[in-house]
């Protein structure tokens, strides 16, 4: 049983640095294309970047030009990042002088904080309020909730977060408003993406549990003698956990997205925040670490999501 | 567990009781600068604000130069040589002395980049025993006022790595670096070995919020101390909060429309007057930037004293008169609604930028009024760039931005940028005036106050007839600021944030 579980984890850990290699250049390759496809001339937008626009001029922009070497052709600039980064150097950024990898590192930190207590914060809403509408399919939990489901997902986290400092850190004063000093910094931020995220994944839960509560199998369980609290904790809520981690994948992309506002809103150093400032100030060498590294996160969590369905479903280890 | 659950109760109900009882020593400020560099030259005006670093000249808040870590400056008699006198015993926050290598070597580095002193004809930057000696090519009586830009602070030589990068921010300042956490904060610790009086706060907090919402919530909830740049509505609404203050100083930046004056529709004086008075400033004033006294009635704005003139009249409205003179140059109107002449329509784009929310605003307002005089307007809001690239490539037709004449104390380098021979990236586009070049000559270059103010004035006039740039808003920069704080000055040309004179009231 332990061999076969173990030789199924391989296997996914196979699969998925092979898909991490692919992402890492194609992340890379793509990114660059569309840097450079971008309208406007790149060291003007450096330039702009990194003077501000009370010092940014023409002179300032062919200074940028020269020193980062802009006018060579594309493919060569292309070249010399990808022999970089084989050797794990992701260069310098463009605008701030500072390696890329450090800026990163921070900034990954902040925002795996981030997205570590947005998915808490939804699971802690989703799990109980799911699993309570999917034990009574159109009752008035089940209603209820549907609609506040439609509410916060159609709020977009800009101004769901706004509303949550309005009355947490305004009128009740219970959290800070924005920055990092502490973990009473988490609560809102994690709250924003969480209601977001709970707003569909106790909907995929209510209906997993409806699903598994009308199942033969537990039919079978009712009737083998096992009690109505039973059979919900040993059979239903392992069959209904699956669709519902494996949609925490799915998810992740709502996150990343759902980040990059919510770091702003909140002054929160997170890499999403940087990966739309890099943007704007045409700093390829950030755009390219930023956007591999939310590559690979993308690869390595959906790595936990195999995982952790296969330690939930059993059926898998036997192939 | 309950200990701390009953802390945070105690402090959501009793906030200002638990403050009063125990002195604060700590500020928080929150502005929109994000800072993510160690290079004085990208980052320079946050570490200058934060009284990290430290320049050889400092200015008050009239804009008056004052001695900083150099105690005087002469100029040689033949204005070719100034001599900078460095002040004696003081050390870096590293505890390393600051001598006149050490500021020699972050001038020379400072000028090699693009700033304030490619701009000067500097010839040299030299060390010689306590002093730093500089040499120019021609007269330049404003040299002093570059030395008090963001760009020309002195960083300790520990602050470079080998090969010469910035990589850590020390300084002289009262304030030294205690974490810092690009893009978003800095700590700051009293430095005790400061040269001057110690500051009375003991840390200090800077956090770049960019949402102008988040920084109105952290004033109105209190987490912030100290708010730089609202927006209009969080500022209204805050002056209704008990616990602060709000205030409103005028700074030396303008919003400008750059005019291609090189351009065949622009290239008469009157067809830019046109445009100016079809500009909406007093209902842009009240609706926009909801300052009524943010119209601006010339270029210069009372807070920059000597360019400022009292006898020019304020520039007027009137939609009639700049039809009018659109008939004299020839324009008549079209089936559309379009003015038109020899076979072509007046049709031309706008360039702004969002960074500063009020200019795709403004330039909507411009959008519609013009409309009324029968000028079609494409209003492309994009990067900044685009302004001193379409400067450069001749595209520009007009653009809208924020001009700060208070970079540096004295503004003529600003200008003499802007209005020189040729215009500027940021000023006059196609437009020469050679009364206003040697006027502006006579400016940079002589000791005489009284010829000085004589040129400043003639250069206003010039400038205010043949509007190559037309004003539109002169700014407020505004704050908000708790009420139990003491000691805080509001620069205006915004190289401080004042932390060294703030006390918390007892």
């Amino acid at each position: 049983m332990t061999s076969a579980l173990m030789k199924t984890v391989f296997a996914a850990l196979a699969k998925r640095a092979l898909q991490a290699l692919i992402v890492a250049v194609v992340v890379g390759i793509v990114s660059f294309a569309m840097m450079q496809a971008l309208p406007g001339d790149a060291a003007y937008r450096i330039a702009a970047g990194r003077y501000g626009y009370d010092m940014m001029d023409a002179a300032a922009a062919d200074a940028v030009r020269l020193e980062l070497g802009l006018d060579q052709p594309a493919i060569l600039q292309l070249w010399i990042w990808l022999k970089a980064l084989a050797q794990f150097d992701l260069g310098t950024s463009l605008v701030y002088g500072t390696p890329v990898i450090d800026e990163i590192s921070t900034q990954l930190g902040y925002s795996l904080l981030l997205a570590g207590g947005a998915i808490v914060a939804s699971l802690l809403i989703a799990l109980p309020v799911g699993i309570a509408a999917g034990l009574n399919p159109n009752g008035i939990v089940d209603r209820v909730t549907f609609g506040l489901s439609v509410l916060f997902r159609a709020i977009p986290a800009f101004a769901l977060g706004i509303v949550l400092v309005l009355i947490f850190a305004v009128q009740l004063g219970l959290f800070p408003v924005a920055g990092f000093h502490g973990p009473e910094n988490l609560v809102l931020p994690s709250l924003t993406l969480g209601l977001g995220l709970a707003a569909v994944s106790n909907r995929v839960l209510r209906d997993s549990v409806v699903d598994a509560m009308r199942a033969d199998w537990r039919l079978f369980s009712r009737t083998k003698g096992l009690s109505a609290r039973l059979t919900l904790t040993r059979h239903v809520l392992r069959n209904a956990a699956l669709p519902v981690v494996a949609y925490i994948g799915v998810q992740l992309a709502y996150l990343i997205e759902g980040v990059v506002i919510v770091e702003t809103v909140f002054a929160w150093p997170g890499i999403g925040h940087a990966l739309v400032h890099a943007i704007f100030g045409r700093d390829i060498a950030m755009v390219q670490g930023t956007a591999l590294t939310l590559g690979l996160l993308y690869v390595a969590l959906n790595l936990c999501v195999d995982l952790a369905c296969r330690g939930i479903d059993p059926r898998g280890r036997l192939a | 567990m309950l200990k701390p659950f009953a802390a945070v109760c105690l402090a959501a109900t009793f906030a200002t009781t638990a403050a009063m009882a125990e002195p604060k020593t700590s500020v928080t400020v929150a502005a929109p600068w994000e800072i993510a560099s160690y290079d004085p030259t990208v980052a320079g005006f946050v570490i200058q604000a934060l009284q990290v670093m430290e320049n050889l000249v400092d200015a008050d808040e009239t804009g008056a130069l004052r001695p900083a870590l150099a105690t005087k400056w002469d100029m040689s008699d033949d204005g070719l040589t100034w001599t900078f006198t460095l002040r004696d015993g003081v050390t870096f926050h590293d505890g390393s002395a600051f001598n006149a290598q050490a500021a020699a070597s972050a001038l020379n580095r400072a000028w090699k980049q693009p700033g304030v002193l490619q701009k000067a004809p500097i010839t040299a930057i030299k060390a010689d025993a306590g002093k730093i000696i500089i040499t120019v090519s021609e007269s330049f009586t404003a040299l002093p006022s570059l030395m008090a830009h963001a760009t020309t602070i002195i960083p300790a030589p520990s602050a470079f790595d080998a090969e010469g990068t910035p990589s850590a921010l020390i300084g002289t300042g009262p304030f030294s670096v205690s974490a810092f956490t690009p893009p978003q904060s800095i700590s700051l610790a009293r430095n005790e070995a400061y040269w001057g009086e110690n500051a009375t706060l003991e840390t200090a907090t800077y956090l770049a919020a960019g949402r102008a919402e988040t920084r109105a919530l952290l004033a109105e909830s209190g987490d912030a101390d100290v708010v730089f740049t609202l927006d209009p509505s969080g500022f209204s609404h805050l002056q209704h909060v008990d616990s602060i203050e709000t205030a409103a100083v005028a700074i030396p930046r303008v919003v400008v429309l750059k005019v291609n004056a090189g351009h065949a529709f622009f290239d008469d004086a009157r067809a830019r007057k046109a445009l100016s008075l079809a500009i909406p400033r007093e209902g842009i004033a009240k609706a926009i930037t909801r300052f009524p006294d943010s119209a601006a009635t010339q270029l210069f704005p009372p807070v920059l004293h000597d360019w400022h003139s009292q006898d020019l009249a304020p520039l007027k409205t009137v939609l009639e008169q700049a039809k009018a003179l659109l008939a004299d140059l020839g324009w008549a109107m079209g089936e559309d609604g379009i003015l038109m002449r020899d076979g072509e329509r007046f049709s031309i784009q706008l360039r702004t930028f969002p960074d500063r929310p009020e200019l795709p605003l403004i330039a909507a307002a411009l959008q519609d009024t013009w409309r009324e005089l029968g000028i079609e307007v494409d209003v492309s809001v994009s990067n900044y760039s685009e302004i001193p690239a379409g400067h450069k490539d001749g595209s520009l037709h007009v653009a809208l931005f924020a001009r700060n004449y208070g970079l540096t104390p004295d503004p003529i380098g600003t200008i003499l940028q802007d209005f020189g021979p040729n215009g500027g990236d940021w000023g006059a586009m196609g437009w020469t005036n050679d009364e206003a070049a040697k006027a502006l000559q006579v400016i940079a270059s002589t000791a005489d106050p009284d010829l000085r103010q004589e040129s400043i004035a003639k250069v206003a006039g010039i400038l205010y007839q043949d509007l190559p740039v037309i004003p539109v808003a002169w700014y407020q920069h505004t704050v908000s600021i708790n009420k139990d704080l003491g000691g805080v000055i509001i620069d205006p040309l915004q190289r401080s944030y004042g932390l060294s004179t703030m006390f918390w009231n007892e």
